[in-house]
């Protein structure tokens, strides 16, 4: 099981600056280990969020994004309290959601 | 009552049986394998089913100038199109162009920012796709001086 997600949602004016910071490997399948052989890929394909359940955002990634990956962006029409999840999943199936309040 | 491990569990039997008989739309949430593949920038949009790009100032790219490492290289894409569909980032000189590709909606400003690996020294593309399928684009070159990919 992968390590949970640190997300900081804050409030500027009207909007909520959401930063996340994922951990993972995002192994680009471009390497090669001692041996010779190639690394397979392993990356977060899919990262969705939701504002209070709704969805607001999907993005896909490819494994050029880097290791433990940042992403931020703005949430429009957010207040203190609400609550933000971040779900990711990766090319092998596995996915974790992690949660915050926008503060 | 229902307690929601119930809940969960006849929502994942609805799920598959939709999934078996076809009515799932699954190419709405599928990641897209050809964009991903694509060995260049052209290709990449086109598989998102757009035209060819051109430059528009209405789209922003924030990048280094020069990346000490290429393994992380922060950047951001942004846009003040109207009816923004996604938004792409792409390093030319990757072995697979596009970086990542975010949907934009109504409720997210179009304006995104995450860390790229560079394999070498590449121009950067920021893409912005419209619901009526143009494309636009705005680049930067950006220098590494240690690469990302391999070791």
């Amino acid at each position: 099981m992968a390590d949970p997600m640190r997300i900081r949602a804050q409030m500027q004016g009207d909007k909520a600056v959401v930063r996340v910071l994922m951990s993972h490997e995002m192994e680009t399948g471009q390497r090669k280990d001692s041996a010779g052989k190639v690394i397979p890929a392993w990356h977060i394909s899919e990262v969705t969020a939701t504002h209070n359940g709704k969805p607001v955002l999907s993005a896909e990634w490819g494994p050029a994004v880097a290791k433990n990956p940042f992403l931020q962006f703005t949430l429009k029409g957010a207040k203190a309290g609400d609550k933000v999840a971040i779900t990711w999943k990766d090319n092998r199936g596995e996915t974790r959601t992690d949660e915050a309040t926008v503060s | 009552m229902q307690n929601r491990r119930e809940t969960l569990k006849q929502s994942l039997a609805v799920a598959s049986l939709l999934g078996a008989t076809g009515l799932f739309p699954q190419h709405a949430f599928a990641f897209n394998r050809a964009a991903f593949d694509a060995k260049n920038i052209a290709d990449a949009v086109k598989a998102y089913g757009a035209s060819a790009p051109v430059e528009s100032k209405d789209v922003s790219l924030t990048a280094p100038d020069i990346a000490e490492n290429g393994a992380v290289v922060p950047m951001a894409v942004a846009s003040t199109l109207p009816n923004l569909k996604h938004l792409l980032v792409l390093v030319e000189k990757n072995p697979n162009a596009l970086v990542a590709k975010f949907d934009v909606s109504d409720a997210v400003e179009p304006n995104f920012a995450t860390r790229a690996k560079m394999g070498q020294t590449s121009d950067v593309f920021a893409v912005a796709i419209t619901k009526d399928n143009k494309a636009f684009f705005t680049k930067k070159e950006v220098k590494v001086t240690l690469g990302g990919c391999g070791g």
